[in-house]
């Protein structure tokens, strides 16, 4: 467990932390790496850091990317979004549903089935004032329920061989088709974050809902949009995964939902809301992804795997709330 | 005197940051005697009491009681010595009943029912505390302070929530509690209370005791003295000249009122109205909690009125968002900075924040217009944006003035302050004085609430004071001197009405 | 509810002693209400005879449930939330099957004991936590759900495990004294006349109230609020590993994942048992009727030939439902 940093070098660990995050967070991704490099070289199976090990880190990132991209969204208002895995999972079992219709068909089904969902959250925590863990986790299990009965009934399964092309293969050896999904997502949400009217009203609620009120904004708006958001690109990651795997279960999303939190809190998105970015949340979904691979080379059980998640976002967020208590 | 004191605190100090609460307060009580608190709003009495009673720690200082020195770590502690608080806040959990509250306190609730039907009140203490109403639960925190038979009772502005009967009551228990030996320590805005039932009295000004008398020598005229200070009418004087001067241009007589309040009601406030005209500043004085919070929330679309309208320009606003508000151009400037600042946000984003309220405005923003307005904003204000990424980061009178460049960024016709310049400094105080007569100057209807005194002749055309929920008097700015606004924001219109 | 206002006098109307008992009750007596009701529905959907057997097998599928319950009642009373419970029930029930698998039964009872204990202290590290961190009870919670549940996994991958016949039929048996109460009810009542008469009405008990209804004034009042907040999260930890040891010996078996549903469901059940998730209003009894509701609820449907999944969608649509009126309450109370 990361301990506090030590008292006499916290001002500074913390300046460059605060003032540079996406520098230190390059520099764990790459450290990460290399340290990777390293066991997988004492062990005999040779170097992990080439060019197509990089290239697959991307591949494999994207999905958690996605997934993360909405948690980052609602996080930024305050909330929390627990059933970004089940609406995946969903995203997924559409694709595989609906294939035989054709891609453009199943994806569009995809995406307003993700969109549904979000908007079923956004209701109940914007305008009835759910706790949002509450109502998410609430409708992750509805959505898993319905899953299960649809799962059951008889369909010819098919993913489309566009949605495995974009989930699983590369174009000009190690360019992944799946950043030509996540880099314009990607840039689309950064540049909305800062030179957008609905990003500015996020970032509002999410520091200060009474400002917020006060200026005017109707706060449920805002958080009704950011679910929607969050349930769209849950779907979005899932169409990737489903891509990947070449075959939807209906536990194909559920080992993303931590990391997906835990991608936005290593990014330095406040679990308060307010302050932070995709930027951010992109590096940690980078360097999550590293970790489960050299958790893999390790031979790490899932059980592992869950607890140091659980770890890392307790011990992230105890830094936090120290840093902000002792800032003024 | 050869008694030994009971209650001896020595340079009691208590800071909040920068917010200097309590500079240095020294207070003796001596045993059997009814010790009255006095001092303006944020004199400090709210904090020595809290002191005194184990709820903060003090920076420095020391308390004695009966010579010997002690330590007061917490509530419980202070209990333990002989001190026994009424607190402002009610000590009463609303989920437990009366009975458990008394149990959770270690007190046996024979004995305070004891006490309080020695007040001439009963009451089942079966019921749950959130159903009994308010006077009464103060009576409780009173009947369980005596029950502890203390030997210092502090009474912190109970009777501001009791009807003048209950009131009564409480001055016949302090002349029991005297007639025992025991001391009371009371702390009220009625300075009529303080004649009546007080043997010695001290005065808190600016966080420090400026004088303890004798009230019923002095009178009245001699404590509202102590409380302004010998300085304060000679500053007043000084800054007033600093300012746009005495010559100061009337506000249109004629035209449509810019705000008008017409029988509003809610919460204190009954039977309120009023109206001010575009170019007008219009004060509002009043002590803490005669209705002002709500007056000021319903204004600014925060709450709906029980009865009343509002009219803004002619037209009549039934809000029930600051959005409905805002969108009239009515604005809010809240006392408590942090109820209108987004902390973690630059001061860019904090200055442009109302422009995008509405889904129309959420798509991108035009960059060089929002620069163009908030550095408009930011000049005229005179905001230092050296620390400007994050606006927790600014001081507080920088602060402020985001807060009110929101507004000057985007448009308003009526600006609510409430209390704008609490706890910034000189220099910035006399910039928004500036400013808030120069917005008035352009046009802009301005009502403003202060909780300190000075500041209405130097910024109003005209001051209202509230009282217990009503309208006490209205006078002219320049006439609005602390004497008689004091007077006024403590009910005391009608006697000088008399006599004049 | 409206607040009365008094004018002038300030003795308030007296309420008499039955009407109080409603008001302040009338929540829990509603639920209960509604669980007889939904018992006679029941009766009348079993085509078979419907006796003893059914009335017993229903108190072992709620009973897991109703200690979870009472254990997430406890924190949300004291204004907190715990969603680490189901994670607890599920590592109390790998960690018990695995060390019960050839135990004696009194050995098996001593172990559950010093279990109970152990869950107590790891409830209340994780109280502390969020005392001493000041990161939202939700967020730490949260976080422990995870790595509780990595632990469980780490225990025991896949179900297995055991637990000694008689230890099994402490929950199982169906006579006690009378073939009507089952075991699992005198069990359930047992640990709540322990774990919980016993503080009610002390001042630790009243604590708990009271952080829950304003911390400020329980301050004032005297109130030690940090070890009272971690006080209400070692109970929750206690009643989870109840819990947890309740699914070992109504299934015989330990399963990492059996906690899964528990978290969501024991919320749901706190609130639909009438206590305020803004803290301070409520009591065990409601959450406990509650429980057997949801538990009722599930079963009903499953005998009226719905789907097991279609039941857990419409389960889990109820408690939804039942958080979002929750959530206009709380919403109006804040009004008022």
């Amino acid at each position: 467990m990361a301990a506090a940093p030590h008292p006499a070098s916290r001002p500074s660990v913390r300046r460059l932390a605060s003032d540079n995050p996406a520098a230190v967070l390059t520099l764990v991704f790459i450290g990460l790496f290399v340290a990777t490099d390293i066991i997988n070289r004492a062990q005999g199976d040779g170097a992990f850091l080439t060019l197509k090990q990089v290239s697959t880190t991307f591949l494999y990132a994207a999905v958690l990317g996605l997934m993360a991209a909405g948690q980052t969204l609602v996080m930024l208002t305050g909330g929390v979004d627990l059933s970004v895995a089940t609406t995946a999972t969903t995203g997924a079992f559409v694709i595989s549903r609906f294939g035989t219709h054709g891609s453009a068909e199943a994806i569009l089904i995809a995406l307003a089935v993700g969109l549904g969902i979000g908007l079923v959250n956004g209701i109940g925590i914007a305008l009835f004032r759910v706790n949002a863990l509450i109502m998410t986790l609430g409708i992750s299990t509805i959505t898993l329920g319905l899953l299960t009965v649809q799962a059951q009934k008889q369909f010819t399964a098919l993913v489309p061989n566009f949605v495995v092309t974009l989930g699983s293969a590369r174009f000009l050896t190690y360019v992944p088709y799946d950043l030509l999904v996540w880099g314009p997502v990607a840039a689309v949400i950064i540049l909305g974050l800062r030179y957008s009217g609905i990003g500015r009203m996020i970032y509002a609620v999410g520091d200060n809902p009474v400002a917020s009120r006060l200026a005017g904004v109707r706060n449920w708006q805002v958080l009704l949009v950011v679910y929607a958001l969050c349930g769209m690109l849950a779907a979005a990651s899932g169409i990737l995964l489903v891509g990947f795997n070449n075959a939807a279960d209906l536990g194909i999303g559920s080992p993303f939902l931590l990391p997906s939190v835990a991608a936005v809190v290593i990014g330095g998105t406040s679990i308060f809301g307010g302050l932070g970015g995709y930027a951010g949340t992109i590096l940690g979904a980078l360097i999550l992804t590293v970790l489960d691979s050299l958790l893999t080379i390790l031979n790490a059980s899932q059980a592992l795997r869950q607890i140091i998640y659980g770890l890392i976002v307790l011990a992230l967020a105890a830094i936090y709330a120290r840093a902000t208590a002792g800032g003024d | 005197m050869a008694t030994e004191l009971l209650l001896e605190a020595h340079g009691l100090a208590k800071s909040y940051g920068p917010v200097v609460a309590l500079r240095s307060a020294d207070l003796l009580v001596q045993p059997g005697e009814v010790h009255a608190l006095l001092g303006a709003n944020g004199a400090g009495k709210s904090t020595l009491v809290r002191l005194l009673t184990g709820v903060i720690s003090p920076d420095s200082g020391t308390v004695a009681v009966r010579g010997e020195q002690v330590r007061i770590g917490s509530p419980a502690r202070a209990a333990a010595i002989g001190l026994s608080p009424v607190f402002q806040d009610p000590a009463l959990v609303p989920d437990l009943t009366v009975a458990q509250n008394m149990r959770l306190t270690a007190d046996d609730p024979e004995r305070v029912h004891a006490e309080l039907r020695a007040l001439d009140l009963d009451l089942d203490f079966g019921e749950l505390v959130r159903d009994v109403p308010l006077p009464l639960l103060r009576m409780i925190d009173l009947a369980r302070a005596l029950a502890r038979e203390p030997e210092l009772l502090l009474l912190d502005e109970i009777t501001a929530a009791l009807p003048s009967d209950l009131a009564e009551r409480v001055f016949t228990v302090m002349t029991a509690v005297r007639e025992r030996g025991g001391s009371v320590l009371f702390i009220t805005h009625r300075l009529k209370e303080v004649i009546a039932s007080c043997d010695q009295a001290t005065i808190l000004r600016d966080g420090g005791a400026v004088a303890t008398i004798d009230p019923r020598e002095r009178g009245e005229e001699a404590i509202v003295g102590y409380m302004l200070g010998p300085e304060a009418a000679a500053a007043a004087a000084i800054a007033l000249e600093q300012e746009a001067g005495p010559e100061r241009p009337a506000p249109p007589a004629e035209g449509a009122s810019a705000l008008e309040v017409r029988g509003l009601s809610v919460g204190l406030v009954r039977e309120v109205s009023f109206a001010l005209r575009p170019g007008e500043i219009l004060g509002i004085a009043a002590l803490e909690g005669q209705g002002q919070d709500e007056l000021f929330a319903v204004l600014s679309g925060q709450r709906t009125p029980e009865t009343g309208e509002i009219h803004v320009a002619g037209k009549p606003l039934r809000a029930r968002h600051p959005y409905d508000a805002i969108r009239a151009g009515v604005v809010l400037v809240p006392a408590d900075r942090l109820q209108a600042l987004l902390p973690q946000r630059s001061v860019r984003e904090n200055i442009a924040s109302p422009r995008y309220n509405r889904p129309g405005r959420w798509g991108a923003i035009n960059m060089r217009d929002e620069g163009r307005r908030v550095r408009g904003a930011i000049d005229s204000l005179q905001i230092d944006v050296r620390a400007g990424r994050q606006a927790r980061r600014l001081s507080g009178g920088n602060q402020q003035k985001v807060t009110i460049g929101r507004w000057l960024a985007s448009g308003f016709r009526t600006m609510l302050c409430f209390d704008p310049t609490r706890g910034i400094d000189v220099g910035t105080k006399r910039q928004i004085y500036a400013l808030l007569r120069r917005l008035a100057d352009e046009g802009g209807a301005i009502v403003f609430f202060s909780s300190e005194l000075t500041e209405f002749p130097l910024v109003c055309d005209r001051v209202l004071t509230l009282y217990g929920g009503g309208i006490t008097a209205e006078l002219p700015g320049p006439a609005a001197d602390e004497a008689s606004l004091l007077r006024a924001m403590h009910g005391l219109v009608e006697e000088t009405g008399e006599a004049a | 509810m409206s607040s009365t206002t008094v004018a002038g006098t300030a003795t308030p109307p007296s309420t008499s002693r039955s009407v109080r008992i409603l008001r302040r009750h009338g929540w829990t007596i509603g639920v209960f209400l509604l669980l007889i009701a939904l018992v006679f529905y029941w009766r009348g959907q079993t085509t078979l005879k419907w006796g003893p057997f059914d009335v017993q097998s229903l108190a072992i599928d709620a009973l897991p449930l109703c200690f979870a319950a009472c254990g997430q009642a406890i924190v949300i009373l004291s204004g907190g939330i715990d969603l680490s419970i189901g994670s607890m029930m599920a590592l109390v029930n790998v960690v018990s099957a695995r060390v019960m698998l050839h135990m004696s039964f009194r050995d098996a009872v001593l172990s559950s004991i010093v279990i109970v204990l152990g869950a107590a202290l790891v409830g209340a590290a994780i109280g502390l936590t969020i005392v001493v961190t000041r990161v939202a009870d939700i967020i730490v919670t949260l976080a422990m759900l995870f790595v509780l549940g990595g632990l469980a996994l780490a225990v025991l991958e896949v179900p297995g495990g055991g637990a000694p016949t008689r230890y099994q039929n402490l929950v199982t048996l169906d006579t006690v004294l009378t073939h009507w109460l089952p075991s699992a009810l005198v069990i359930l009542f047992g640990a709540y006349t322990l774990m919980w008469l016993t503080v009610r009405r002390t001042r630790v008990g009243l604590a708990l109230y009271a952080i829950g209804s304003n911390r400020n004034a329980a301050y004032l009042a005297g109130v030690n609020v940090p070890a009272t907040r971690v006080l209400a999260y070692a109970y929750s930890g206690a009643f989870g590993a109840l819990g947890g040891l309740a699914l070992t010996a109504a299934s015989g078996l330990g399963d990492p994942n059996a906690g899964g549903i528990y978290t969501l469901n024991s919320v749901a059940a706190v609130v639909l048992g009438g206590v305020s998730l803004l803290g301070g209003v409520g009591g065990l009894i409601g959450p406990i009727c509650a429980a057997f509701v949801l538990t009722l609820v599930k079963t009903v449907l499953i005998l009226r030939g719905v789907d097991q999944n279609y039941a857990q969608v419409i389960q889990g649509a109820l408690i939804v439902l039942v958080v979002m009126i929750g959530g206009l309450v709380v919403r109006q109370k804040g009004k008022s």
